[in-house]
C-alpha cells in the first residue's frame, strides 16, 4: 500500500508517496521531485552517479531506500552550490574543464566535496582512496583528482 | 522551491506540445530562435544553417551532436571567427530533424575537420551577403567596409549598420553550392572566402566550454529527463540464454504491482508501469517461459582460436605492392608474431535511455544516438510511417563513443509507444548496457616480416581477422540495425568490413589487408559487432605496432630510429619524432638489458599512427612488476598533429580524457561470455579503469599546422594505447604481451 514519506532535500521540505517503501532515494529524488542531477548508472552502488548527500555524507542514492532517507538532510549536487554561489569544487571543475559527458559528475563531485568537509587538507593518496570507487567512461580521472587538489591547494 | 517550479513549468509547456520553446526556456544552452518561421530545410540554403536574431544573435543548426568532447563550443568558435562576432553571441542547436540538416550526427571524428569547415563557410558567405546589404544601406562599396562585433563600418568610421538592423529575424533566401550529399559526406560552400590564419582572432584561442557550467551546476536535462504526460516506465525483459524467445509470459505474477502491464510482440518482451520503480520491479518479478535456445558460443577464452579457425567470409587487401612471397623466400630470416584483442563493450556509464510519443500517425522522440537523423529514417521504417512524419530530437546523455546501445532503446520505445497510444520512456539496466549493447569485435592480427643477411627488412605483412565491424551498422537507418527490427523479425542487412592500419611504413614487399568471420548469432545477438569508439584502431594497432616493435628489437634497433626509417611523410616523421624529444627518449635497442632479473621494472615504448590527416605518436612509460603482475603507467608523451588547431586547450583534455580511457581498454576491459550468454552484466564483471590505474603524468605536445585543413582528434589517440604499454613491458622485461587486456594474472603468466 502507498506510503507517505517527508523528503529533506536542498533545504526545502517534499512529501512524497511510493508505493514500495523499499523504492531507493534515487527514484524518488528523480520521479516524484523531477531533480534530474543524480543519476541512474548501476542501480548496483558500484558507479556512483546517483550520489547525494545524507546528512554530509556522501551515499549511492540507488542502494538507500526512500524509508530509510526521511530523517536525513537529502543535498544533491544542484543544491551543493549554484552558479551565483559555486561550491569550490564546482568552480574548480570549470576551471580544470573536467567533465566530457558528465553522466558521472555527481559521484565524483559530491564524493570529493563529503571528503573536504571531513578533512579540508587530504593528501594525494587521500584524495586518490576516496575518488576510487567512481567509474567514469570518458577518463576525466585525472583532471578530477587536478580539480579536487586544486581546491585542497587553495 | 524555484527550480521544481521551473521544472513543473516545462512539464506544462510540454504538454502544450511546444516543446522546442519549452526546452529553449528552460536550459538556456538552447538558443532562442525563429525556428517555427524558418524555411523549409534544404541542404543547399544558407538559412538552413544559420540564422541572425533581432538582437545580433547568431544560431547555427549543426546537424552533429556534442558528446561532451566540446565541439559545441568549438564550431561556434569557427562561426563567430567567419561572422566577425563575439562568441558569446553564437548558439548552437545540435542534431533535431525538424530543424538540422543531416551532416552525420557524430561520426569518425569529423565534427571541426568536416562540419565545422562547412559552417565556417557558411558564415563567411553570411558575412559577404551582410557587406553586401551594408554597402547598399551605407552608399559605399563592400570592399570598403569593415566589421568588428557583429557591426559594419565605413572606412571613415562616420556611418555604421548592425548584422541585427541589416537581417535581424529575417532570412538569407541565399543559394550555397551543395554536393548533393547528406550526413558525413555533406559538403556546402558559398561564394566567400574563408579567412587565412594570418587573420584570426577567435580560431586558435581557448574560450571555456559551453555545456560545463550546466552540468557542474547539476542543472543539464538529458534525454533520461524527458517527461511528457501519460508517459509510461517501460523496462525491456530479456533472455538469459541468448536466442531464446519468449514462448508464454505469466501475467498474474506482477499483477499486485500497481499499473504494471506487459507489453509482447512477437519476440519484443516488456512490461510497463506509470512510475518508474513499479516498472522495474514488474521486470525483476515477471515470470516468462523462454523458448530453448542453443548457442554455443565458444566463450571468450576459447574465442581467439574460433576466430583463427573460421572460414573467411569476406577478405580484402588494402595495400600491396612487390610480392610479399617473393620477399619471404629471399630474406635470411622471417618474424612472425600474432596479436589477440578481445571483445569489449560501449559500457557507456548510463545505460541506454530514449523516449518516444507516437500518435496520429506521427512520432517524436527524444534521443541520445550519435546518429539522430538516420535513427529518424530507421524509426519510421519500424514503424511504418514516412520519414518526414518522425521527428527525432537529440539531447544530451551518457558519453557515447561510438555505436552504442542508444539507438536500440530509441527503438525499443518507439515500438512501444506505438502500440500503447501513449509516450513510453526506456531505460535499459545496468546489465543490458553491458550483455546487450552491440560490441566492439574481437580480432586476431597477424604479421609477417622478411629480413635480409644486412638486417634490411624487405617484406612486411599484417592481416587482421575480426567479425565484421559493420554487422549492426552504425547508422540506424533502416529497421534491421536494431535490436527491436531484430525481434521483430525485419529482413537483416549485415555488412562485412574490417579496417587496416594506414599503411605509412614503406618496405619493398608489403601487404597489408583484413579478414572478416560469420558472426557467432545471426538474429538479436548479445555480441553483435558494430564501431566501438575508434572502430578498428585499437585492434589493429596493437598488432601493426607491437609487430613493428618485435621486428625493431630483431634486428636490434632502436624503436624510434627503426620507425623514422620506414615512414618518410614529414608529419609521419615529426610526430614520432616530437613526441621522442618531448620525451628525453634515449636511443637503445629494446629490452633493456639491466633488469631482466628484477621483480619491478621500468621500461618505455612508442607506438604511431597516421588517420585521416591526423598524426600521432605516443611514449609510454611504465612499471611492471613481476611477482603481481601490475603494470602501472608511469607517464605518456603524446605529440599530436591535427592541422589547424582551434582551441588548444580543448584539444589537449579531448586527449588527455582519451588516453586515460584507452588504458581502460588496454590493462581491463574484456566481455566476457559462455556457451549461452555474455556474463559481464556489471562494473564487477566487466571491470574498468579506476584512479588507482591512471597515468601519473600525461604530457601532450600540439604540434600546430595553422595552413593545413583541421582533422579529427576525437578518438585517434586512444588506439596507440595497448601498442605504447605492450612496447614499454617489452622494454622493461624483454617478454612480449600478445594479449589485451594486460591483466595481472594474464601478465604474470606471460613473464613466467
Amino acid at each position: 500500500m502507498a506510503e507517505r514519506f517527508t523528503l529533506t532535500v536542498n533545504g526545502a521540505a517534499h512529501t512524497v508517496e511510493v508505493d514500495d517503501p523499499s523504492m531507493p532515494l534515487l527514484y524518488a529524488l528523480r520521479d516524484e521531485l523531477q531533480l534530474n542531477n543524480p543519476r541512474f548508472g548501476c542501480g548496483l552502488g558500484q558507479c556512483g552517479a546517483c550520489t547525494v548527500h545524507l546528512d554530509g555524507r556522501a551515499v549511492r542514492s540507488c542502494t538507500v531506500a526512500v524509508s530509510a532517507a526521511a530523517s536525513a538532510k537529502i543535498t544533491t549536487l544542484a543544491g551543493l552550490g549554484t552558479p551565483q554561489t559555486p561550491h569550490p569544487l564546482q568552480t574548480a571543475w570549470i576551471e580544470e574543464q573536467v567533465s566530457q559527458c558528465a553522466y558521472c559528475i555527481n559521484g565524483w563531485i559530491m564524493t570529493a566535496a563529503a571528503l573536504l568537509e571531513e578533512k579540508p587538507k587530504p593528501s594525494d593518496e587521500e584524495i586518490k582512496t576516496a575518488l576510487s570507487d567512481l567509474i567514469c567512461r570518458c577518463g576525466t580521472h585525472g583532471a578530477a583528482f587536478r580539480a579536487v587538489k586544486r581546491v585542497v591547494e587553495s | 522551491m524555484a527550480e521544481t517550479g521551473e521544472l513543473n513549468r516545462r512539464v506544462f509547456l510540454l504538454a502544450t506540445g511546444a516543446l522546442a520553446i519549452a526546452l529553449v526556456d528552460c536550459n538556456p544552452r538552447q538558443a532562442a530562435t525563429n525556428g517555427a518561421t524558418r524555411p523549409p530545410l534544404m541542404p543547399d540554403q544558407l538559412d538552413s544553417y544559420l540564422a541572425i536574431g533581432p538582437n545580433g544573435s547568431v544560431t547555427v543548426f549543426y546537424g552533429r551532436i556534442d558528446g561532451g568532447q566540446g565541439l559545441e563550443t568549438s564550431i561556434a568558435q569557427m562561426v563567430a571567427e567567419e561572422l566577425d562576432v563575439p562568441l558569446e553571441r553564437v548558439r548552437m542547436v545540435m542534431s533535431d530533424t525538424a530543424r538540422t540538416v543531416n551532416m552525420g550526427g557524430a561520426s569518425g571524428a569529423l565534427g571541426v575537420s568536416r562540419s565545422g569547415m562547412h559552417l565556417r563557410s557558411c558564415a563567411a558567405e553570411a558575412r559577404r551577403l551582410l557587406l553586401e546589404m551594408a554597402g547598399d544601406a551605407l552608399g559605399a562599396p563592400p570592399d570598403s567596409l569593415s566589421v568588428a562585433d557583429g557591426v559594419i563600418r565605413t572606412s571613415g568610421g562616420d556611418a555604421t549598420i548592425s548584422y541585427a538592423q541589416l537581417i535581424g529575424d529575417r532570412h538569407f533566401a541565399a543559394k550555397l553550392t551543395w554536393n548533393g550529399e547528406y550526413g558525413n559526406d555533406l559538403m556546402v560552400s558559398g561564394k566567400a572566402k574563408i579567412k587565412e590564419p594570418s587573420e584570426f582572432k577567435i580560431i586558435g584561442t581557448s574560450p571555456r566550454r559551453k555545456d560545463l557550467p550546466l552540468k557542474v551546476f547539476g542543472r543539464l536535462d538529458m534525454v533520461n529527463d524527458v517527461r511528457l504526460p501519460n508517459m509510461l516506465h517501460a523496462r525491456m525483459i530479456r533472455p538469459r540464454v541468448a536466442g531464446a524467445v519468449p514462448v508464454s509470459v505469466d501475467e498474474s505474477s506482477i499483477a499486485d504491482i500497481p499499473g504494471a502491464r506487459v507489453v509482447h510482440i512477437k519476440d519484443l518482451l516488456a512490461v510497463v508501469a506509470p512510475k518508474e520503480w513499479n516498472a522495474i520491479r514488474a521486470a525483476e518479478r515477471l515470470k516468462v517461459t523462454w523458448s530453448e535456445s542453443h548457442p554455443n558460443f565458444p566463450g571468450h577464452e576459447k574465442l581467439h582460436e574460433h576466430i583463427r579457425n573460421a572460414p573467411v567470409i569476406a577478405r580484402h587487401i588494402e595495400t600491396e605492392n612487390g610480392s610479399v612471397e617473393d620477399g619471404l623466400r629471399n630474406a635470411a630470416r622471417v618474424i612472425e608474431g600474432e596479436y589477440e584483442f578481445p571483445t569489449q563493450s560501449h559500457a557507456s556509464l548510463g545505460p541506454a535511455c530514449g523516449v518516444a510519443d507516437v500518435k496520429n500517425g506521427e512520432a517524436t522522440v527524444w534521443t541520445s544516438t550519435q546518429k539522430p537523423h538516420y535513427a529518424r529514417d530507421g524509426i519510421a521504417d519500424l514503424l511504418g510511417l514516412p520519414p518526414e512524419r518522425v521527428r527525432a530530437i537529440w539531447m544530451f546523455g551518457t558519453g557515447s563513443y561510438g555505436r552504442n546501445d542508444q539507438g536500440d532503446a530509441t527503438a525499443d520505445a518507439a515500438v512501444l509507444s506505438q502500440h500503447l497510444g501513449v509516450p513510453v520512456r526506456v531505460q535499459y539496466m545496468r546489465h543490458e548496457g553491458l550483455a546487450w549493447d552491440p560490441k566492439g569485435t574481437a580480432s586476431v592480427n597477424r604479421s609477417r616480416a622478411g629480413i635480409d643477411a644486412s638486417g634490411k627488412v624487405i617484406a612486411y605483412e599484417n592481416i587482421g581477422k575480426a567479425f565484421s565491424r559493420l554487422n549492426t551498422a552504425t547508422n540506424e537507418g533502416s529497421a534491421a540495425h536494431v535490436l527491436a527490427g531484430h525481434l521483430l523479425g525485419v529482413p537483416l542487412e549485415p555488412e562485412q568490413s574490417f579496417n587496416v592500419p594506414i599503411a605509412s611504413y614503406t618496405f619493398d614487399h608489403k601487404r597489408i589487408g583484413w579478414e572478416v568471420i560469420a558472426p557467432l548469432m545471426e538474429r538479436a545477438s548479445p555480441l553483435r559487432t558494430t564501431h566501438l569508439r575508434d572502430p578498428y584502431g585499437p585492434p589493429i594497432l596493437f598488432g601493426s605496432e607491437s609487430f613493428i616493435d618485435e621486428v625493431a628489437a630483431a634486428t636490434a634497433t632502436d624503436p624510434v630510429e627503426f620507425r623514422l626509417r620506414h615512414l618518410s611523410h614529414p608529419r609521419d616523421r615529426d610526430a614520432v619524432r616530437v613526441a621522442a624529444e618531448k620525451y628525453g627518449w634515449d636511443a637503445r635497442p629494446s629490452p633493456k638489458s639491466a633488469q631482466r632479473n628484477a621483480d619491478v621494472a621500468i621500461g618505455r615504448g612508442i607506438a604511431f599512427r597516421r588517420h585521416f590527416e591526423t598524426f600521432i605518436a605516443l611514449v609510454a612509460e611504465v612499471r611492471v612488476t613481476r611477482s603481481t603482475g601490475v603494470i602501472e603507467p608511469l607517464r605518456y608523451v603524446c605529440a599530436h598533429d591535427v592541422g589547424l588547431i582551434v582551441n588548444p586547450e580543448t584539444l589537449r583534455h579531448v586527449i588527455d580524457r582519451q588516453l586515460v580511457y584507452g588504458t581502460s581498454r588496454t590493462l581491463f576491459e574484456e566481455v566476457r561470455f559462455d556457451e549461452n550468454m555474455v556474463t559481464s552484466v556489471d562494473w564487477l564483471t566487466y571491470p574498468v579503469l579506476h584512479m588507482n590505474s591512471v597515468p601519473q603524468s600525461i604530457e601532450i605536445e600540439l604540434i600546430s599546422r595553422p595552413e593545413s585543413a583541421p582533422s579529427g582528434a576525437g578518438e585517434m589517440a586512444l588506439g596507440l594505447v595497448p601498442a605504447a604499454i605492450g612496447n614499454a613491458v617489452f622494454d622493461a622485461t624483454g617478454v612480449r604481451l600478445r594479449r589485451v587486456p594486460f591483466t595481472p594474472e594474464r601478465v604474470k603468466a606471460a613473464l613466467a
